[in-house]
């Protein structure tokens, strides 16, 4: 008997009303798909197709309008509390809270698992420590360069060690030398963990990069192409898959 | 206020984190020396001279009939503060959550405005007996809906973003006001205080005036009748020194919670 999903998506749809009363706008439509426990998937898609929405449903900050989204057999918007210290997120932006200083914005997540100040201190300030922000601990966000906010959202994701990780175009607000360093980090941290990890992007480097299976959603949110991609796979192969994306991504065809 | 308006304002008002400045202190100088010079060609009883309104500020102090009478109205203005700071709140956070308690809500709060003062002194002695109580009535009733106008924009003020963020880690309802709410609705506060203030100190002194046998306005009253302008300026005096120490009081607690933003200048 195989071991249950992670995370399942059964026919989801999610629309959202108009504000002048106009037909729903229908941003993600019979969506199903499992995710594995420890995958590291990538979801592609070009911008508003709908992969945030999914990501939000699968966090639980929204409900399906039909369909059914399962993590770790429980539902994400019913068992609200049940999910606390599970999910990690790191957002597009770095949402952190401006009156806290960098150690205080990667330890919110343990604050708010009741772990005691010393032990989730000690454990932010490692985590600060590992993503090269030693001595900014204190220092408060206004005071970091973006690439150094986004580095302390990602320790505070990680630092609470979720079991499932969701990434929401993390890279895409940082100029390219400092997204590639990241990135660079950030794989090599998502294999340490071992956690289930969701990464949401509309770039096919970056997609082939980070994941190890791909999805690549088409307007609105429905799997247009999937397939896996193995650490030995030649460049030509993957110049093969690159050139499918392109062609999902431009509206000529959809592959699955 | 934007970060970048509020520094154009410390400019302005020559008020900075952690630095003394001399302009307010050389601004009052200046008027109490004008106002010296006035009394030397106006008549004593309509301008008398400074030396004279702080023997009377002095006397003030040291008696302890008038402290009483001056602690008396600054309790009363900040037991009114407190009542419309609580009822505010109450009422901004339903407002913030319900759109058709808002569409109810907000009319009311609209036409409470348009009530004058003097209408509520009215209103407050018909209505009440006790003296107190009528004060505290009237505080509450005048500075409500600045209060819960003031709460509710800054609960509006939160960041989407940041809200999405906090509830991703699941929190509880205690933990999401302490770590996400109350900080960003915080500066907000201490602004209605400190704009609140200023009038309260004003509405106080009407209502001791009406309906009081003790505070400052009462004393005031006092004044007039024995037309000591005098005995009028140095009441008026004890009203401004507590406003003013009430709001340094404010100051101190905004430079040190909100501390991330004098950081935030110097980034």
């Amino acid at each position: 008997m195989s071991a249950p999903p992670e995370i399942l998506f059964e026919h989801v749809g999610k629309a959202f009303p108009r504000a002048d009363g106009g037909a729903p706008f229908e941003a993600v439509r019979d969506l199903s798909f499992t995710i594995g426990r420890g995958e590291l998937v990538a979801i592609l898609g070009k911008t508003g197709c709908g992969k945030s929405t999914a990501f939000n449903l699968i966090c639980g900050l929204l409900r399906p309008s039909v369909g059914r989204v399962v993590v770790q057999g429980h539902d994400p918007c019913a068992d609200f509390a049940w999910f606390r210290g599970k999910i990690g997120i790191i957002f597009q932006n770095d949402r952190l809270m401006p009156w806290r200083t960098a150690i205080e914005n990667v330890a919110l997540g343990l604050e708010l698992n009741k772990m005691p100040q010393p032990q989730r201190l000690e454990i932010a300030a490692s985590w600060l420590a590992r993503l090269g922000l030693c001595g900014h601990e204190h220092e408060y966000p206004h005071a970091l360069s973006g690439g150094m906010r986004q580095r302390v959202s990602i320790a505070r994701a990680f630092a609470g060690k979720p079991d499932i990780l969701l990434c929401d175009e993390p890279f895409s607000a940082l100029d390219e030398h400092t997204g590639n360093a990241l990135r660079e980090e950030f794989r090599e941290l998502l294999r340490q963990t071992g956690a289930t990890s969701i990464f949401i992007t509309h770039s096919i480097e970056e997609a082939l990069q980070l994941g190890e299976r791909l999805m690549v959603f088409e307007r609105p949110a429905c799997i247009a192409y999937e397939t896996t991609l193995h650490a030995d796979m030649s460049e030509s192969e993957r110049e093969v898959v690159r050139g499918r994306i392109r062609k999902v991504l431009s509206g000529e065809t959809s592959e699955n | 206020m934007t970060l970048g308006e509020g520094a154009a304002s410390t400019r302005r008002t020559g008020r900075s984190f952690g630095k003394f400045h001399y302009e307010g202190i050389v601004a009052l100088a200046g008027l109490a020396l004008v106002w010296q010079i006035a009394s030397l060609f106006v008549p004593h009883f309509l301008f008398p001279s400074v030396p004279e309104i702080a023997e009377r500020l002095f006397a003030i102090f040291t008696s302890w009939q008038s402290i009483s009478d001056a602690l008396a109205t600054s309790a009363r203005i900040l037991a009114g503060l407190a009542g419309a700071f609580l009822l505010g709140t109450i009422l901004a956070m339903p407002m913030a959550r319900s759109a058709t308690f808002e569409r109810y809500a907000y009319p009311l709060l609209n036409f409470n405005q348009g009530i004058p003062a003097l209408s509520w002194v009215v209103i407050a002695i018909i209505w009440f007996r006790g003296i107190e109580f009528r004060i505290f009535f009237i505080m509450v009733m005048t500075t409500l809906p600045a209060f819960t106008f003031q709460v509710l924009d800054a609960y509006r003020a939160m960041s989407k973003d940041l809200f999405e963020m906090t509830l991703a880690f699941r929190p509880t309802r205690l933990d999401l006001f302490r770590t996400l709410i109350w900080p960003t609705v915080l500066p907000g506060i201490l602004t209605a205080w400190k704009v609140n203030l200023g009038n309260a100190a004003r509405v106080v002194v009407v209502a001791e005036l009406v309906g009081a046998t003790g505070g400052v306005g009462y004393e005031l009253l006092q004044q007039q009748q024995i037309f000591d302008m005098a005995g009028a300026l140095a009441w008026t005096l004890v009203l401004v020194i507590f406003v003013l120490v009430v709001q340094s009081f404010i100051t101190l607690i905004e430079t040190r919670a909100l501390r991330y933003r004098a950081f935030a200048e110097h980034a």
